[in-house]
């Protein structure tokens, strides 16, 4: 269970996330929708342990840890996956060789053998081949010049491997042509499970037609202004974001009015 | 009389008992050498291709033998096993040829491979005519042809090819203060070959090197230098090569030892359709001090320069990158590409990486960037977002960075040496093995 109560960050004085709140119970998949710049990354990012992003208040409890205390490689060993919407590449570095650190380390952690060379070829030829991956993108650099679509995949074939309790997908779906979408979908949605709990960031409803979401969320300037089941999506898509904007600055009005 | 009076009055008796000292011409060259190194003085920072490296403490410094090295036997056979498939090795122990230590395998008809002290003897007409002169050199280079007594002399006749690599390996033990090398690679029409120096011990020794390439038309030439020297010798060495019509030149410069070395690599262009790679690494830490000045001389049309350097900067130290890059008015069709990026892996690290193009010719197409940086961040936690500790991180960064520059190196057996010579300079790398 992942509480975050009135989370507000900053970059460089800039407050950015302004008292979120949001509860995602075990086995829930929770959609966060909301327009460009409203703190969706950020909120990503912070929960991720990037520490360009400074928490300013609030907390985030995850089955009773205190998240914000903990280094980002230790979150990621407890189990928080973060799908990046920017995958980063690394020149020089082997997918095989990445993959390879990243789930000994977790394993390590969970106290379970570490994979020699050839179990973890096996076990990683299998997921790849399950989102749709040709082999030789084990022997790339990290993410060197693939494109968007192969970026993202590569991406859920690292959640795969390394089986969070928590993931959190940050656009894995923009940039995506429909094939590429279901693939992501279904790597998502084979992975639900009752101990696992997913936060699925999207700007589209369209993903949601594959990935059925327990709540929808919207995010605007920081702060989630509605929560709701499904329908909610369907309404984003039909009147678009701008009546949450202006929503959003009411709320904001209001509050600052309260005395 | 001026103290360097002095020292050049000891070094001019100390020229008259060199090997080689019977040929006219080479008493002469000589001569003329120590004369110019007398007039010039050791560089110092008002020259401009010097102003990051002055070498005037030198004048002061007396240059003592290192009092304890490993024995050349030993360091010798640590060399060779990362080397099993044999390969030809000339050794030289404190600037001398070591006949007991080399081992040459069988050479192809019209290859030679030869110590310079006798080739002297015994080939006096070609190693004159590929020996060079101090007329325009830098002083170090002056004083390197009035005192180099050795080397390496290559000669490969047209169509030969040396399959095996060839190890020029350059020990400093314990036996001289100062040393002066010249390595002479004649590659006539056709040939190719791939030798490889590798620079080791030294002590607190002064070497100076000078190694020169003709390439004739359509050869093929490797030259790898692996300088792992010991933390307080002073290396400074020249590569300098011509090539004549569709001949191929590659220099990889791998920096990784010496508290202070400086390298000045140039290639000129003599005929249309030459190449040449220029691909460098250098790692520094401590108080250490590393400068590459390259120049590639594009004199002829059509030809084709890629020139790829990286640095790892670490404590104190000191990186220094020139490269130039003139490409004549009659070059047309050029293709030129220069990289210099630098990682700086403390506070106090510097990196100065400069570029220079000079282009009087319209039809070409070059490209040139230098960059000094830090480990990329978004890399950094993308890495830790997976579970990779920030340690751990930073070195496999470190190392992906350096790595790029060993992986153009295409003998496998050399890459990996190369590869694990890096490796044992950066911390934690006998974690990131698993890589190899
Ligand atoms: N590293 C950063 N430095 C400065 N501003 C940032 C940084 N990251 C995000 N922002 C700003 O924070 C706001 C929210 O960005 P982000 O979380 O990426 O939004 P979203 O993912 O919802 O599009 C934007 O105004 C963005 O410009
Ligand atoms: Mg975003």
């Amino acid at each position: 269970m992942l509480k975050i109560n009135n989370l507000h960050a900053a970059v460089d004085g800039k407050a950015i996330l302004k008292g979120l709140n949001l509860e995602v119970g075990s086995g829930e998949v929770h959609a966060i929708m909301g327009p460009n710049g409203s703190g969706k990354s950020t909120l990503a990012q912070v929960l991720a342990g990037r520490d360009t992003f400074t928490v300013t208040d609030g907390s985030v409890d995850w089955d009773g840890t205190d998240l914000l205390a903990l280094p980002a490689e230790e979150r990621a060993r407890a189990g928080l996956f973060l799908a990046f919407q920017y995958p980063v590449e690394i020149p020089g570095v082997s997918n095989a060789y990445f993959l390879k650190a990243a789930v000994n380390a977790v394993r390590r952690h969970r106290g379970l053998p570490e994979y020699d060379a050839m179990d973890f070829l096996a076990r990683v030829k299998a997921e790849m081949k399950a989102v749709g991956m040709k082999e030789e993108f084990l022997y790339r650099s990290v993410n060197e010049g693939f494109s968007g679509g192969e970026k993202k995949r590569n991406e859920v074939l690292q959640m795969a491997l390394l089986e969070p309790r928590l993931a959190v997908l940050d656009e894995t779906d923009s940039g995506l042509d429909i094939d590429a979408l279901k693939i992501v979908a279904e790597g998502v949605n084979r992975l639900r499970s009752p101990e696992r709990s997913m936060i699925v960031i999207t700007h589209y409803q369209r993903l949601l037609d594959y990935i059925v979401p327990d709540k929808v969320h919207v995010l605007s300037q920081g702060r989630i202004v509605r929560s709701g089941g499904r329908e909610l999506a369907l309404e984003l898509e039909e009147h678009g974001y701008g009546w949450i904007d202006a929503e959003g600055k009411a709320t904001k009005t209001a509050a600052g009015a309260r005395p | 009389m001026s103290e360097i009076d002095t020292w050049v009055a000891r070094q001019r008796e100390r020229a008259a008992h060199l090997p080689g000292a019977a040929l006219p011409w080479l008493t002469r060259r000589r001569a003329d050498a120590i004369a110019r190194f007398a007039d010039l003085g050791w560089p110092t920072s008002r020259l401009e291709a010097w102003r990051h490296t002055s070498l005037a403490f030198l004048e002061q410094q007396a240059l003592a033998a290192p009092d304890s090295a490993a024995h050349p036997a030993a360091t010798l056979a640590a060399l060779r096993a990362a080397f099993d498939d044999g390969g030809h090795w000339l050794v030289f122990v404190d600037g001398q040829f070591a006949p007991t230590l080399s081992v040459i395998g069988t050479l192809p008809t019209g290859v030679t491979v030869s110590a310079l002290s006798e080739a002297f003897n015994t080939a006096p007409d070609a190693v004159e005519a590929a020996f060079g002169t101090a007329d325009d050199s830098a002083s170090p280079y002056a004083l390197n042809l009035a005192l180099c007594g050795d080397g390496a002399f290559v000669r490969l006749a047209r169509g030969t090819a040396l399959e095996q690599l060839l190890h020029l390996v350059f020990i400093g033990a314990t036996g001289a203060a100062d040393s002066h090398l010249r390595n002479l690679i004649v590659a006539d029409a056709n040939s190719e070959a791939s030798i490889v120096e590798h620079h080791v011990g030294g002590g607190a020794t002064l070497g100076t090197v000078v190694t020169r390439v003709q390439a004739a038309q359509d050869a093929r030439i490797t030259h790898v230098k692996l300088q792992q020297q010991d933390a307080q010798a002073i290396h400074v060495a020249q590569i300098e090569a011509e090539q004549a019509r569709g001949s191929h030149f590659a220099s990889h410069s791998l920096s990784f030892g010496a508290r202070l070395a400086r390298n000045d690599i140039h290639t000129r262009f003599d005929g249309e359709g030459c190449e040449t790679l220029f691909n460098g690494l250098y790692h520094v830490d401590g108080r250490r001090h590393v400068d590459h000045h390259t120049l590639i001389e594009h004199a002829m049309p059509l030809g084709t320069s890629r020139e790829y350097y990286r640095g790892l900067v670490d404590g104190n130290a000191r990186g220094v990158f020139a490269g130039r890059i003139i490409v004549a008015q009659d070059a047309q069709r050029t293709d030129a590409v220069q990289r210099c990026d630098n990682l700086l892996l403390s506070k106090l690290a510097e990196a100065d990486a400069r570029p220079e193009l000079e282009i009087y010719a319209d039809d070409v197409k070059c490209a040139h960037g230098a960059t000094v940086g830090q480990i990329d961040e978004d890399a950094l936690f993308y890495l830790r977002a997976r579970g990779i500790d920030e340690v751990h991180a930073r070195q496999l960064l470190t190392y992906a960075f350096a790595a790029e520059v060993i992986e153009r190196i295409a003998h496998d057996a050399l890459r990996k040496h190369a590869r694990t010579a890096l490796l044992a300079r950066l911390p934690g790398g006998a974690m990131l093995e698993e890589l190899l």
